[in-house]
């Protein structure tokens, strides 16, 4: 027990837990604003490893770090737009057609890699964000290791969880997004454009989620692997719904995530003589599905939540 | 003087696939003038409403809005945005608002800028309010639409026309969800706006309202508009007759004695999710050979006494007995084991399977019927031979019984119903807005198989929101209100009237 | 002005030109990325055609491959059409796997005759529990099954392994993470002699000709289609709702488990964490691309496999990575998307009548 708390009162274990939050705070964000415009977007699991692989071989082939951030958000946004095309304009099946971007933008991830290395065994390496070292704060005891040596990567997530409260409770745009994902007659009738603030907000999300990929190649790793988002995109589907929707709660829920993630590692060192590893290692996935059976019958779903809505049709 | 013309509608021309919704209708709109446009449903009144204010794009025709000068501009059409700044708002039948934002944002939503980093609430609340003050429309700004009562959902949308600067507004069936009294107050609101410069079109099927509120009356039939004249010059018998085409067929209904109880609710309890499917201790008798009417305004608690009646819901208290025989645990497949023949609210989405066919929806409640199955294998031809004989019966029509039902008409749909219903002879029907949306050939149809229904033995419950409909067929009349069931001591229109509204009656 | 409005009929010719005419298009795709990867993208899908029909071996290839999916395509299939969004067939097809070595691998030393039958029984109720649990976290909760079941084929996937590393792992492995051969008489017999392609095939086509009679002869696929095409009707006129969700969970769940078995009991023999290279989720693409027809399922497979078979012998001839097979796989899924879009809706061109501007 004092081995518990030992590892809950220790700097490294929340340093570590925001660290793990990181991707998950981007992939909530982005499914946070597509589904409050209204759509739900599956294809999370396949934005993020196309955010990780576009990133990390940007930089591989020279764009610099931050360039590789462009990168990766710029062809999460592409493949967004396909999944806005599909499902706004279109109609389409949201689940169908998120499932078909998250295969899609995964083969054309591996492809693209396999093409672009074909006979290597361990992935060449890249030099990933550093934990940025800020004067003065680092030093504080506590709060200095948990908040001020993290990546810069890290610095921007949260900043994105402000950015998209900030849209959503103050701004006129963060309303009409809001409103499209309730009842998208609201905005037509007030002469707003229902197709391009879905499309827009999907678009927007979905550049977030490769962050979120972006955020593993370069910053948690330093390389692209097969199968490294592992199920990383449909934890934050569920965490959305946990988090009811909100930013504030989204971020608590990722963090929340992270903590359980880390200490299960920790457990895992300390408790791997007792207890067979893939317990600890199954344990985030089953914390996800009984976060979404608590939360599930309480929260409103945003609601036009799977409802397309075609122009002229009342 | 002759009165200031502020818009014009010329040979406007619309049609959906092989329906034609409208067919070259010209009106002309006068400043400070309340104009009726009425017509049965689906003449076409709200499709003419929705090209001028741009959600549909006319096959031909044009509109010309007066500026704000005065002069008569052509209004580019198909662009919502464009009616809008021609100062057009329209209210629709169902209401356009989010409910997870406020009225203030509902209201300012689309004209302030989308990107600005702050927003001018100060300003736009100040506004609002001097708009409430000049037209007495109130409502609270700050909780979020989802908790306002209907009445103010619908004074936010007139809110929002307004805010936008509106000099015409279009109300669709604006009085279709409000209580008598209510409606009443929006007139008087109506008139205060008028007299302010506002010229309103406000659609309507309602003979009563349009003749009372109305300066003139535009008549819509079956797309075409038939007639127009100055309300003065019109009365009751003489716009219905051009509404219909022909006098209205009225519904011979005789005298009979009712028989003994097929069902009885005792002091039913239903806790809803929300209000409208919410009942509190309620006792209703109904017996062989009547039609009970059950009236009310939308959403206070019709769907609750419906959902108990078809089986959807179990009550929390009271019991439910059919023929004296008590049902424990509620199924839809039990109430219709017991005789009860239920047709639904909403016919596309509970009455029917659309995808499937005409056939299979015409046995879609007895599965376990040998003559539709043996050893759980459909027995095709028996469903066929069967749909093909109700088809006949019930003068189904539409491409052929083996088609997707969803191909069938509204009025064609609930023949299917009716046919499914009245084959198995129930002791109970459950009517519930049996007519909404139907034409009027097609409602009177639909009355006369209930009565036939009454002839031969079954009890009916008639739920309605047409007070007009229950006073031509119910042999008695309970009023719903906030989930509780009152008998009417009268059959007169303005006490029931009072009862629905929750005056002491 | 462009508008969208719903056609009065779908077709018939719509219902198979678009599955065939997205297959086309999205082998037509893959000469993109074929090009990018310095292939002569002709001579690629001579390869690849090669590769599927150049010799009785590489068909009966085929055909191995096509078997579990046409297994998770049912699966798939027929939970699609009651509107159970079933994404777990990936973990239902290991918990089908794991049931099958846990009592084919010795427990029970039985004959054949016995043996199989009550390894395939097994499986397809492991498969079947596998969906039972999030449908009733569905019914039960509202909690989405597109979720639950996503997160379960991980969960699955992690308790394979450490099954491997515990009870299940073979004794005599060398301590390799893999299971104990299933038993002999509890294999599943071979169709062709030296060839890797077994009876577990006739069982998926046999099912799959059951399943498109009861879905449109028996009341029971009467019911799940009521259900899917619209709930709130089907729960009105009396279908008990729930019991035909659990129903074709079960039996979803029990297709995919049946994968599982029959890539165990049939052609590897033992189960390795690795025994799957996504069929689970093909399954869906194999599915949609049929239809949701289960006849039409058999030749979605048939494709599919096809596909996979092609790529992996034109990536030997070519050096082209086979993830091309999976870009193929996920863009026709793309297309029979926007096509059965294309057939239901038209889109029409309509002049500014009498517009002024």
């Amino acid at each position: 027990m004092t081995d518990l708390l030992n590892i809950l009162i220790s700097e490294s274990f929340w340093a570590a837990s925001l660290r793990i939050a990181t991707p998950l705070i981007f992939g909530v964000l982005g499914a946070l604003l597509c589904e409050r415009a209204g759509v739900l977007n599956l294809g999370i699991e396949g934005i993020f490893v196309v955010g990780a692989m576009c990133g990390w071989m940007a930089v591989w082939l020279g764009a610099g770090l931050w360039g590789g951030v462009l990168v990766a958000a710029c062809a999460g946004a592409i493949f967004g737009l396909l999944h806005a095309i599909l499902t706004v304009p279109l109609g389409l099946s949201q689940h169908v057609s998120g499932l078909g971007i998250t295969l899609f933008a995964t083969s054309a991830s591996y492809f693209t890699y396999r093409t672009a290395l074909p006979n290597v065994s361990s992935p060449p390496r890249i030099e990933p964000f550093q934990a940025l070292d800020i004067p003065v704060l680092s030093d504080l005891p506590f709060l200095g290791p948990v908040l001020f040596q993290q990546t810069a990567l890290t610095w921007l997530a949260l900043l994105m969880v402000l950015l998209v409260w900030y849209v959503l409770q103050r701004t006129g745009l963060g309303v009409a997004i809001k409103a499209v994902g309730d009842n998208p007659d609201s905005v037509d009738a007030q002469g707003l454009s229902v197709y391009g603030l879905r499309m827009g907000a999907i678009v927007a999300g979905s550049a977030l989620m490769a962050l979120g990929g972006a955020f593993l190649t370069m910053s948690a790793f330093d390389a692209f692997f097969f199968g490294m988002v592992n199920g990383r995109g449909w934890v934050c589907i569920a965490l959305v719904i946990f988090a009811g929707w909100q930013p504030g709660k989204a971020l608590f829920g990722a963090v929340l995530f992270g903590a359980f993630d880390a200490l299960q590692v920790r457990l895992q060192t300390e408790m791997g003589a007792l207890v067979p590893g893939q317990i600890f290692l199954m344990a985030p996935y089953i914390l996800s599905i009984i976060a979404l059976v608590i939360a599930a019958r309480s929260v409103d779903y945003p609601r036009a939540l799977l409802t397309p809505w075609f122009k002229g049709q009342r | 003087m002759t009165p200031k013309t502020v818009l014009t509608l010329t040979g406007l021309s619309k049609r959906f696939g092989p329906v034609i919704a409208n067919d070259d209708v010209s009106l002309t709109l006068h400043k400070g003038e309340v104009l009726a446009l009425l017509g049965e449903n689906g003449a076409g009144k709200t499709t003419l409403m929705n090209m001028l204010f741009g959600h549909y794009l006319p096959d031909a025709g044009r509109v010309e809005v007066a500026d704000a000068q005065g002069i008569l501009e052509p209004l580019p059409l198909g662009h919502p945005q464009a009616a809008l700044a021609a100062g057009i708002g329209m209210v629709h039948q169902h209401f356009a608002l989010a409910e997870n934002i406020n009225a203030l944002d509902n209201i300012t939503l689309g004209s302030e800028p989308l990107l600005a980093l702050r927003r001018n609430r100060a300003a736009a609340r100040a506004r609002i309010e001097g708009i409430i003050a000049r037209s007495g429309l109130k409502a609270p700004l700050d909780v979020p639409v989802g908790q306002l009562s209907v009445g103010e959902r619908q004074r936010v949308e007139i809110l929002k026309a307004l805010y936008r600067d509106a000099r015409i507004l279009v109300l669709d069936e604006p009085t279709a969800v409000l209580t008598p009294q209510e409606a009443d107050t929006l007139f008087s609101n109506i008139r205060a706006m008028v007299a302010d410069g506002l010229s309103v079109i406000f659609i309507s099927h309602k003979l009563r309202e349009v003749l009372a509120f109305s300066d003139r009356i535009a008549v819509l039939r079956h797309g075409k508009k038939v007639g127009e004249m100055a309300t003065t010059e019109a009365d009751e018998a003489k716009i219905a007759r051009m509404m219909v085409g022909a006098d209205t067929p009225k519904v011979a209904r005789d005298q009979i004695a009712a028989g003994a109880p097929v069902l009885s609710l005792t002091n039913v309890a239903v806790k809803g999710r929300s209000e409208r499917e919410s009942l509190e201790h309620v006792s209703l008798t109904v017996n062989a050979r009547e039609i009970v009417g059950i009236a009310g305004i939308s959403g206070n608690g019709q769907s609750g006494l419906a959902r108990v009646i078809a089986g959807l819901t179990t009550p929390d208290a009271g019991t439910v007995a059919v023929d004296g025989a008590a049902i424990e645990n509620p199924t839809p497949a039990r109430m219709v084991e017991a005789g009860v023949g239920r047709i639904p609210e909403d016919r596309h989405h509970e009455g029917i399977v659309g995808a499937m066919s005409v056939a299979e929806n015409m046995v879609i409640e007895r599965l376990d019927d040998p003559d539709i199955q043996s050893m759980g294998l459909l027995r095709r031809e028996a469903i066929s031979e069967n749909a093909a004989r109700l088809a006949t019966a019930y003068d189904v029509r539409g491409p052929g019984v083996g088609a997707p039902a969803r191909l069938l008409s509204g009025g064609n749909i609930q023949k299917l119903i009716l046919a499914r219903v009245f084959e198995r002879s129930p002791r109970l029907i459950l009517a519930n807005q049996p007519t909404r949306g139907l034409d009027m050939g097609a409602a009177a149809a639909v009355g006369q198989r209930l009565l036939e229904a009454r002839a031969r033995g079954a009890g009916i419950v008639l739920i309605s929101e047409d007070l007009d409909e229950i006073l031509g067929l119910a042999d008695r009349i309970f009023v719903i209100r906030d989930g509780q069931l009152t008998q009417a001591p009268t059959t007169e229109r303005e006490q029931i009237g009072l009862m629905m509204a929750g005056v002491a009656a | 002005m462009i508008r969208i409005e719903p056609r009065a009929a779908t077709s018939k010719t719509f219902s198979i030109g678009v599955p065939v005419l997205s297959a086309l298009i999205a082998l037509g795709f893959a000469a993109i990325p074929l090009m990018a990867a310095g292939a002569n993208p002709i001579t690629a899908y001579g390869e690849m055609f090669k590769g599927v029909f150049g010799s009785v071996f590489s068909i009966t290839e085929m055909l191995t491959r096509a078997t579990p999916l046409i297994f998770t395509g049912l699966a798939a299939a027929l939970a699609f059409r009651a509107k159970l969004w079933n994404i777990g067939g990936e973990g239902q097809l290991y918990l089908g796997a794991m049931a099958a070595v846990a009592i084919g691998s010795g427990v029970l030393d039985i004959s054949g005759v016995l043996l199989i039958p009550i390894i395939i029984l097994l499986g397809a109720a492991a498969g079947a529990a596998g969906m039972a649990a999030p449908t009733y976290l569905k019914i039960r909760f509202g909690a989405d099954e597109v979720v639950t079941t996503l997160l379960l084929n991980f969960i699955i996937l992690i308790f394979v392994q450490m099954m491997l590393e515990g009870p299940l792992q073979d004794p005599m492995g060398l301590g390799w993470p893999q299971s104990a051969p299933v038993l002999d008489q509890g294999m599943l017999p071979p169709l062709m002699d030296r060839m890797r392609v077994h009876s577990g095939l006739i069982l998926a086509v046999v099912l799959a000709v059951i399943a498109q009679f009861m879905l449109a002869r028996s009341v029971w696929g009467f019911k799940l289609r009521a259900v899917g095409e619209n709930a709130a009707a089907a729960r009105h006129a009396g279908i008990n709702v729930k019991r035909s969700l659990y129903g074709v969970a079960i039996i979803s769940g029990g297709l995919a488990g049946l994968a599982g078995v029959s890539e165990v009991a049939g052609l590897k023999g033992y189960l390795t964490a690795d025994l799957s290279p996504g069929f689970g989720y093909t399954g869906i693409v194999v599915a949609m691309l049929a239809g949701l027809s289960p006849i039409g399922v058999v030749i979605a497979a048939l494709f599919i496999a096809s596909v996979f078979v092609g790529a992996d012998g034109m990536s030997r001839a070519m050096g082209v990575s086979s993830f091309l097979a999976d870009l193929v796989v996920s863009v026709s899924l793309l297309c029979v998307l926007v096509g059965g879009f294309i057939a239901k809706y038209r889109i029409v061109r309509s002049e500014k009548a009498g517009s002024a501007t």
